[in-house]
């Protein structure tokens, strides 16, 4: 199968305007003729079912969580960028753009990035229509900060919870159709599989998590709006419930998974305290506006900080080093996430680590509260703070926090084109489930605006195209590729259940999270790649043989969900070592030892690696098969990223 | 570990809502007081499973105190002892060593058990499906900065914005009124410039879905706004009536009208 991104020809700043009235429409009289089935209530989500129902399309919108408010976009703190350019500082569509696809390390597409930075201006004026809270001004009008990768201020936020915030905003547009009988909502239901009839996605089998019931669903296009897999680490800022079992289910659809070694590890996150730990807490990267990350010069003063002999507020200014300041004068603390985390972990590897473990830097408040205040700075990060003190039990106030790195985002994901379309018709990938917006690396503050992007301002265009072509007429729920799908899920069910071994699927989820952190975390070389393939390999036939799921399918079964996202994490942790060993260029979050710059920076190969990889899937324990989007830069000049 | 803890946990029990519950004690033990009040029922539930036995099923997801997912009435409180924080942000410092830990689900008729510690909140979902919105299609076109909002509004209005439905309120008041999530949306709404077309028609709708679930009336108790795990202040409960009243006396022909005008 051929990939075509399907970008629009003309000059950049013209593409999606030129694009949007080259696509087909439906009618308005027509839309009520078509079904569209969303899976995921996040920004992506809710967005798209809200707009796509607004339009008069008929929506099923479901989500796992017992309410489409809980969906983790909920806990994205930090904010969202858009080319406002209210502060007139220089930011312009055309700077969003480039920062983006820089801070990408230049692995996106230029023209949905472009598009990207172009609506982003319509999405802060959507959500304060529906009276999202933004933080505003004594003027009255509203307030901006900065953020990695960037030398403007251009970031919308709701003091820390502007995930919260927007994602309560879409929710609300979501109840207003679910009041208006054009949504159809199914909480505490989670997708299983895909229908695929004669190659095009016609509908998914889904499990009520109340009941048990597998059920199969029509429509005439299937948007997957299901997030990230971050949880593929096992410890990550994700939700505990956040899983890939959507997005990988469709892969073994047809649907082709991209770049699955792209992952973005967040440098300022609380450290693992234990082994205990079912998750991490980030602390957002707003903070870097005023906190300064530090290490101690030597490792004699970081073992006394370790030992607790010294206190991080007694050691003199002369003794620490302020690594990113000292290093990238330009960009200082705000350096993008990737550079900050290898910074982190260089510091660490060199003796000077902090905290009781040794596993963290320090992120230090002490010269902003001299400079603004203890209330201005309480004022803008207090709920940060708080939650730092709830989890560690220390006072950010008083001493500085202590932070590492930890999983926060994928960059990978489902292969989509311009029209967000997998290589599945009908099928879609939105939000964090695909794979186009952010490259390598994805810059702070760009989670929510490609999310509600996708959701809000792309699809809703894009899908028309797609119905108008292949017009009302429906493949209903009697078509036999939905009894033969509901059957393989129930074979999958039951194989689940009758797996009475000696180890939880927990201890399965640790051991992978183990293999993936050390192996294909925030540094990878062939010598560990290989091993970790090994090793997960035979980490599935284990879970296969000798894991243990306790209950039956007919009822609330916490023991058979985690299971079943477990066994398809198990198998995805494999495609992202088998990514990360075919790419042998250093590139944003993905960082190959053997490809580094003389100062230790990622050093990229463009000659033989400037393209999307698209893995297909071919058949159970099958090698996948390498497809290649060759990345076409018409507009930026690649060069090595340099944020002194 | 130094300073772990032997616990007994008293937990409700219940297959689903059709069958009655009880009390079953398990013991929790050699318990860091690092970890937090739901990963140490992780531990246990984890033993119970390798026991082939059920695990304690209760909701939970982001782990960070904003979802609204968690519950639990821990020692006679919605999400434990602390104030202002929810179960999954309480940490076992916080208990000492060879302490009874009662842990109970929300209990409202109009929450019903679901399994063991979770319960059905999808009547908070109709409310807001109600009315919790303003009505603005996808596309609008004027600028965010056309309307200057005063900074003192538009924060009031964002800690109202902050409640994240997680049913505590609920869960605390002696009559289960449901009425401090509900003024929370209606105070952010309320104040904000977007939301005044629809502020009292809003209000009653979702007033209405309010009675129809079931929830109890306020009698200005003040339960709901101490165990608020977000600190959502009792004054939004008297907005929510100063509006309610102020739609049902003088404003029923406007409400009439729009709903048929809708």
């Amino acid at each position: 199968m051929s990939l075509d991104a399907k970008i629009p020809q003309g000059p950049l700043a013209e593409k999606w305007s030129k694009h949007k009235f080259d696509l087909k429409l439906v009618n308005p009289a027509n839309k009520r003729k078509y079904d569209i089935i969303v899976v995921g209530t996040g920004l992506a989500g809710a967005s798209a079912a809200a707009s796509l129902a607004e339009l008069g399309y008929n929506v099923k919108s479901f989500c796992f969580q017992d309410s489409p408010r809980r969906a983790h976009s909920i806990a994205a703190q930090g904010g969202i960028n858009a080319a406002k350019n209210y502060q007139n500082d220089g930011d312009s569509v055309y700077r969003l753009f480039y920062d983006t696809i820089k801070g990408g390390d230049y692995r996106a597409r230029e023209g949905n990035v472009y598009r990207l930075a172009e609506v982003s201006v319509n999405i802060i004026d959507q959500c304060v229509a529906q009276g999202v809270p933004f933080a505003r001004e004594y003027g009255g009008l509203l307030d901006n900060r900065s953020f990695g990768g960037s030398q403007v201020s251009r970031t919308f936020y709701a003091r820390g919870q502007t995930g919260q915030q927007l994602l309560l905003g879409a929710y609300s547009a979501l109840n207003r159709q679910i009041h208006a009988g054009k949504v159809k909502m199914y909480t505490r239901t989670e997708m299983l599989d895909v229908v695929v009839v004669d190659g095009h996605a016609k509908g998914i089998v889904t499990r009520n998590m109340i009941t048990g019931a597998i059920e199969t669903h029509a429509g005439h296009a299937v948007l997957l709006c299901t997030g990230g897999y971050s949880n593929v680490f096992y410890l990550s800022t994700n939700a505990i419930g956040s899983n890939v079992t959507a997005a990988w289910r469709a892969h073994k659809r047809g649907a082709y998974f991209s770049n699955p070694c792209y992952t973005q590890i967040h440098p300022t996150c609380i450290p693992v305290s234990g082994d205990h730990q079912s998750k991490l807490t980030l602390m957002s990267e707003s903070l870097r506006n005023d906190g300064r990350v530090w290490a101690p010069k030597t490792a004699a003063i970081a073992e006394q900080l370790r030992k607790g002999t010294l206190k991080a507020d007694q050691v003199k200014e002369d003794d620490r080093d302020y690594f990113l300041e000292r290093k990238y004068p330009a960009f200082g603390n705000l350096v993008p996430r990737d550079v900050a985390s290898r910074n982190a972990k260089e510091m660490v590897e060199d003796g000077r680590g902090v905290g009781a473990s040794g596993f963290a830097v320090f992120l230090d408040f002490a010269d902003a509260i001299k400079r603004l205040g203890e209330e201005t700075v309480k004022a803008k990060y207090g709920n940060l703070f708080d939650m730092y003190i709830q989890i560690t039990d220390e006072n950010p106030y008083k001493q500085p926090m202590r932070i590492y790195p930890a999983v926060h985002y994928t960059m990978g994901g489902l292969w989509v084109d311009y029209n967000l379309s997998t290589n599945v018709p009908g099928l879609y990938a939105l939000g964090e489930c695909n794979f186009s917006d952010h490259g390598a690396n994805r810059l702070g503050a760009s989670a929510l605006m490609q999310g509600l992007s996708d959701g809000y301002f792309v699809i809703p265009y894009t899908l028309g195209d797609y119905l108008a072509k292949i017009g009302p007429k429906k493949v209903d729920e009697s078509h036999p590729a939905f009894a033969k799908t509901k059957q393989d899920v129930l074979d999958h069910v039951n194989k689940l259940l009758a797996l009475k071994g000696t180890k939880t699927a927990e201890h399965y989820h640790r051991d992978l999270g183990h293999i993936m952190w050390e192996y294909c975390g925030m540094a990878r070389d062939e010598e560990g790649l290989k091993k970790a393939k090994g090793l997960i390999q035979a980490l599935k036939v284990d879970f296969w043989k000798n894991a243990m799921v306790v209950g039956e399918n007919e009822e609330v079964n916490a023991s058979l969900e985690r299971a079943g996202r477990v066994a398809d994490f198990i198998e995805l942790g494999e495609l992202m070592v088998d990514d990360a060993l075919m790419r042998r260029e250093s590139c944003g979050g993905h960082f190959r030892i053997e490809s580094q710059t003389e100062g230790g920076e990622a050093q990229r190969d463009d000659e033989n690696f400037a393209f999307v990889a698209a893995w297909e899937f071919k058949g159970e324990n099958q090698p996948e098969e390498l497809h290649k989007e060759e990345l076409v830069f018409e507009s930026v000049h690649l060069s090595q990223r340099n944020y002194a | 570990m130094n300073g772990n803890m032997n616990l007994t946990l008293k937990v409700w029990r219940q297959k689903n809502s059709q069958t009655a519950g009880k009390f079953v004690t398990y013991k929790a033990e050699n318990i860091s007081p690092d970890m937090s009040f739901l990963e140490m029922l992780d531990v246990v539930n984890e033993s119970l499973t390798l026991k082939g036995d059920e695990p304690i099923n209760f909701d939970h997801d982001c782990r960070e105190g904003i979802c609204g997912m968690c519950s639990l009435y821990i020692n006679g409180h919605p999400h434990g002892p602390k104030q202002a924080i929810t179960t999954c942000q309480l940490h076992m410092r916080t208990f000492h060593d060879g302490q009874t830990i009662t842990i109970e689900p929300w209990r409202a008729s109009a929450f019903p058990i679901v399994k063991d510690l979770a319960v059905d909140r999808s009547a908070f979902d109709r409310i807001q499906q109600a009315g919790g919105y303003v009505s603005v299609n996808t596309g609008v076109s004027t600028d965010g900065n056309a309307i200057p909002i005063p900074k003192v509004i538009a924060d009031e209005a964002f800690n109202s914005a902050t409640c994240i439905g997680c049913g505590a309120c609920v869960a605390a008041c002696k009559n289960a009124s449901a009425m401090l999530f509900v003024s929370a949306k209606i105070t952010q709404l309320g104040l904000l410039p977007q939301g005044q077309p629809e502020r009292y028609r809003r209000v009653q709708s979702m007033v209405a879905q309010m009675d129809e679930e079931g929830f109890g009336s306020c009698t200005n108790t003040g339960a709901c706004e101490a165990e608020c795990p977000k600190e959502i202040k009792l004054t939004n409960i008297a907005r929510m009536n100063n509006d309610f009243f102020s739609a049902k006396l003088f404003r029923e022909e406007e409400i009439h009208e729009e709903s048929h005008g809708g």
